[in-house]
């Protein structure tokens, strides 16, 4: 590969985003080694809710057996996808199980204990998907349901819906720890060129940038050499200097093509679309192979697991039975996080299963990670300010949510906050910054649902009092109708009451005779 | 359940760390004003870390915290540190005592404590004592290079404790010069000098402005100087306010002094008296009383510059630190409400 080459390929950003941090990367924790494929576990616990929109119905019955592949569970609505069986074998139970939550709580899940078959029903490949029309290709992904697997878990088919004139793949991984895109980069750098080719023909684009951190130099290389290879000149590398948080999407976008994406818009208004690896490597799949979303690489690291490293793991996989598999001896209480230590959560039971959007587990030794200290009061520092990637005085949106402000807190753009996390990392009172977000969000939405509520509840009151009103009115208005009809009937009733008068009268008069003839007779 | 939110990783530094990196940051300033100024400056520090303790242990118990907690972030022994190097030196004991009882208790927790004041709690102190005792607040011994006799060790311990040393001599005795006259601080003799109908040439030559700037003043100032840049490089506080602050000193006396050279005395003269650098980077700088965006403290540190002058120049008080400080501490809110940054994506709106 010449140098000049190179150049051409890969080049680095001149673009710049507001604040960001540098945290202590780990990454060579788990970066090392390739990707290994960890065994079907005895049972897969299968969570229907492991994507942005509706929950998904099942379409299989306790006792059913299935192969891997099956689709088990249907979309509900435009924003789900569904879910498949990642194992062959039967389903045991439908049931709520723990799913991987902050909360520990339970939602519904399909339980499939796996028989050791090679079975599986897969779709039949496209063999040129090329040529193949967009509405096939779409259909697809839906079937296969694909999921963004960066960890938004928005349905892949839809994103993929509007044309655009840039594909941008998010390769920047940039939270500590994890190492799963680095790891699928370096390991099936050929494949997912053609993977990158195939979004951005589905989406129409001319060119398709790879964004991606100067902190994965072998990444770089393995993807470089596999453009030069493919001869194609449509896929470009950016990259661009490690800083957390450069793999959110506005982040990237803003440094890669300089521009912000307009408040309130989406990317499609600057001409982008963006995809992380893991999703367009799982839509490559889905396509070439049929194989649906059954499984992906998840890192596992930290300190407390020493087999550390990237795995291929099925979909549904029991937390539990994947420490156990690497070793980390069940007896000892280590945290375990989902995620990165930036945005991820601590899973409060490991009985939880890996889902679509488990790009990392952290096993961490109770030192290695900050547990929640008492918060000493904000003394308005600005820190915070300074490291927000949106650009927002966090300090401000804290000191609402927390006298429940909530008005205030939107007028200081909370809902611009992307919840990195790059605030709680350098406050100096340890405040848990973030928390205090999510709750102003979640407080917000929850009473402009209540609102909704409670005006549809007053239109409704106000339609019956309406109604009663007209009801009464349209009684009276009968009443009186039916009122004066009496009084002409009774009007026109003077004439006939002279007839019965006389009828009566003649009847009277026929009575009396009879009564003087009977008398008569008696006597 | 404990509250577990994400991030689960911290930068390393702590809301007390910070409190003693300022603190540890006003050390050349302090011995710079030992050097010129004698013992006074320890007693100062001594007495109003005390009182700073005793009083915050006692209001933070009345209301029902757990003191411990508290005083381990330091803050109190900041705002002590800071009165105490405004204070002059041998003010009576009495002096630094109540001004810190009234910064740590009325301005600091009667507010609610830590990062609740509205006001800088050291200069709210500081003020309640310039205009409850004036007399006390405004008699500094002379640098010590040009003074006729400088108190010992064990007469100033007198002094800051009786008001007079074994040998009957009051600290009227001790501000006097070589040459008999009284002497003030420069800024003090500035005020005086011009309320005589002296002009500022005449008034350069007095023995406290020596050959270069003022005596002992000038290098007080330097100290602090030096001490405020380390805590830009060390990221304690931001280049904001301390630049617009001095930025705005100077060019408003430079102004000033380019209206009536005879009137208004020199930049330099500003720039290097008085408690302007312990003022720019210690003072104004106090993150809780201060604007929060970074628009915002080039106002904030700008419109405190400005005052000063003002007072200085034209007011009644020979330095205006705390009163700058503690009238851009009101309009903090303000300011930070018309200096929000733009949120990432609304440039485009149009």
């Amino acid at each position: 590969m010449s140098p000049d080459n190179q150049n051409t390929i890969a080049y680095t950003t001149t673009y710049k985003f507001h604040g960001g941090i540098h945290p202590e990367e780990h990454k060579t924790l788990s970066n090392q080694t390739p990707i290994i494929d960890l065994p079907a576990p005895p049972i897969v616990v299968l969570p229907l809710n492991q994507h942005s929109g509706a929950q998904s119905l099942p379409c299989v019955a306790v006792g059913d057996s299935v192969v891997t592949g099956q689709k088990i569970a249907e979309a509900k609505g435009n924003r789900s996808a569904h879910v498949h069986a990642s194992a062959s074998g039967t389903v045991v139970a439908i049931e709520n199980r723990v799913i991987a939550h902050p909360s520990g709580q339970s939602d519904l899940c399909i339980v499939i204990e796996t028989q050791d078959n090679n079975k599986q029903h897969f779709l039949p490949p496209i063999n040129n998907p090329f040529t193949t029309s967009k509405q096939s290709l779409l259909d697809r992904i839906f079937e296969s349901g694909i999921v963004g697997l960066g960890g938004a878990a928005f349905p892949s088919h839809i994103k993929l819906m509007p044309d655009v004139d840039r594909l941008i793949i998010n390769a920047a991984e940039c939270e500590p720890y994890i190492t799963c895109d680095d790891r699928l980069m370096q390991d099936e750098a050929p494949q997912l060129i053609q993977a990158f080719e195939l979004l951005r023909h589905i989406v129409s684009a001319k060119e398709c940038i790879i964004g991606i951190e100067d902190n994965k130099p072998e990444a770089i290389a393995q993807l470089t050499s596999a453009i030069e290879t493919s001869g194609l000149t449509t896929i470009n590398i950016c990259i661009v200097p490690t800083k957390y948080p450069s793999g959110g999407e506005k982040q990237l976008i803003e440094l890669i093509t300089g521009q912000q994406v307009p408040k309130g818009q989406l990317t499609t208004s600057l001409g982008l679309v963006m995809h992380n690896v893991a999703t367009a490597f799982a839509i490559f799949e889905a396509v070439t192979l049929g194989k649906p979303l059954i499984d992906r690489v998840t890192t596992v690291t930290g300190l407390g697991c020493e087999r550390r490293g990237n795995y291929r793991i099925r979909l549904g996989t029991p937390l539990q039975w994947i420490l156990e598999q690497l070793g980390v001896p069940a007896e000892q209480k280590f945290t375990t996080i989902m995620g990165g230590p930036m945005m991820g959560f601590k899973v409060p039971n490991t009985a939880a299963s890996v889902v679509k959007s488990t790009n990392c587990l952290i096993v961490a030794e109770p030192d290695e990670l900050n547990e929640p200290s008492t918060a000493l009061p904000c003394i308005r520092c600005g820190e915070c300010a300074d490291v927000c990637p949106a650009n927002l005085l966090p300090q401000q949106l804290y000191w609402f949510a927390r006298s429940d402000e909530f008005e205030k807190a939107e007028n200081y753009n909370l809902f611009d906050c992307i919840e990195c996390g790059a605030c709680a990392y350098v406050c100096p009172s340890e405040i848990p910054l973030v928390h205090y977000y999510r709750y102003a969000k979640n407080e917000i939405v929850l009473r402009a649902k209540e609102k909704q509520q409670a005006a549809k509840a007053r239109e409704r009151f106000e339609f019956r009092e309406f109604r009663l009103k007209r009801e009464k009115a349209e009684r009276a208005e009968k009443h009186r109708k039916a009122a004066e009809a009496r009084k002409k009937a009774a009007e026109a009733k003077g004439q006939t009451n002279e007839k019965k008068a006389t009828i009566a009268e003649a009847v009277a008069r026929a009575k009396a005779r009879k009564q003087k003839k009977q008398d008569d007779q008696s006597s | 359940m404990m509250l577990s939110s994400s991030p689960y990783k911290k930068s390393s530094h702590s809301v007390s760390q910070l409190m003693q990196l300022v603190i540890f940051a006003t050390i050349p300033g302090a011995i710079a004003l030992f050097y010129f100024f004698g013992w006074g400056v320890w007693f100062n520090l001594i007495v109003c870390c005390s009182v700073a303790y005793a009083s915050e242990w006692l209001i933070v118990k009345l209301r029902n915290r757990d003191p411990k907690k508290v005083l381990s972030d330091y803050s109190a022994l900041l705002t002590a540190v800071l009165l105490a190097l405004a204070l002059p030196p041998l003010a009576p004991w009495w002096v630094a005592t109540i001004g810190t009882l009234f910064a740590i208790v009325f301005a600091k927790h009667l507010y609610g404590g830590l990062g609740y004041n509205p006001f800088n709690p050291a200069m709210t102190g500081y003020v309640l004592l310039l205009i409850s005792f004036p007399m006390a607040m405004t008699t500094w011994l002379p640098p010590q290079s040009i003074a006729a006799q400088a108190p010992d060790f064990i007469s100033s311990l007198q002094l800051f404790f009786s008001g007079s040393d074994s040998q009957g001599n009051t600290l009227n005795y001790y501000t006097l010069n070589a040459d008999g006259f009284t002497m003030a601080t420069p800024l003090d003799e500035i005020k005086t000098s011009f309320s005589m109908g002296y002009v500022f040439d005449e008034i350069k030559n007095k023995p406290i402005f020596g050959d270069w700037q003022n005596v002992g003043w000038q290098w007080v100032n330097l100290a602090f100087l030096a001490g405020g840049l380390f805590l830009i490089v060390k990221k304690a506080i931001s280049w904001h306010i301390p630049v617009s602050f001095l930025a705005a000193i100077y060019i408003t006396s430079f102004l000033a002094h380019g209206y009536d050279p005879q009137l208004n005395p020199a930049p330099m003269i500003h720039l290097l008296s008085g408690a302007t650098m312990l003022g720019a980077f210690f003072i104004a700088t106090d993150p809780v009383s201060a604007t929060t965006t970074n628009k915002g403290r080039i106002i904030f540190g700008a419109a405190i510059g400005f005052i000063v002058v003002m007072i200085r120049n034209y007011g009644g008080y020979p330095d205006a630190i705390a009163f700058a400080v503690l009238i851009m501490n009101m309009a903090a809110p303000l300011i930070d409400h018309y200096t929000q940054p733009k949120v990432y994506g609304s440039q485009e709106l149009k």
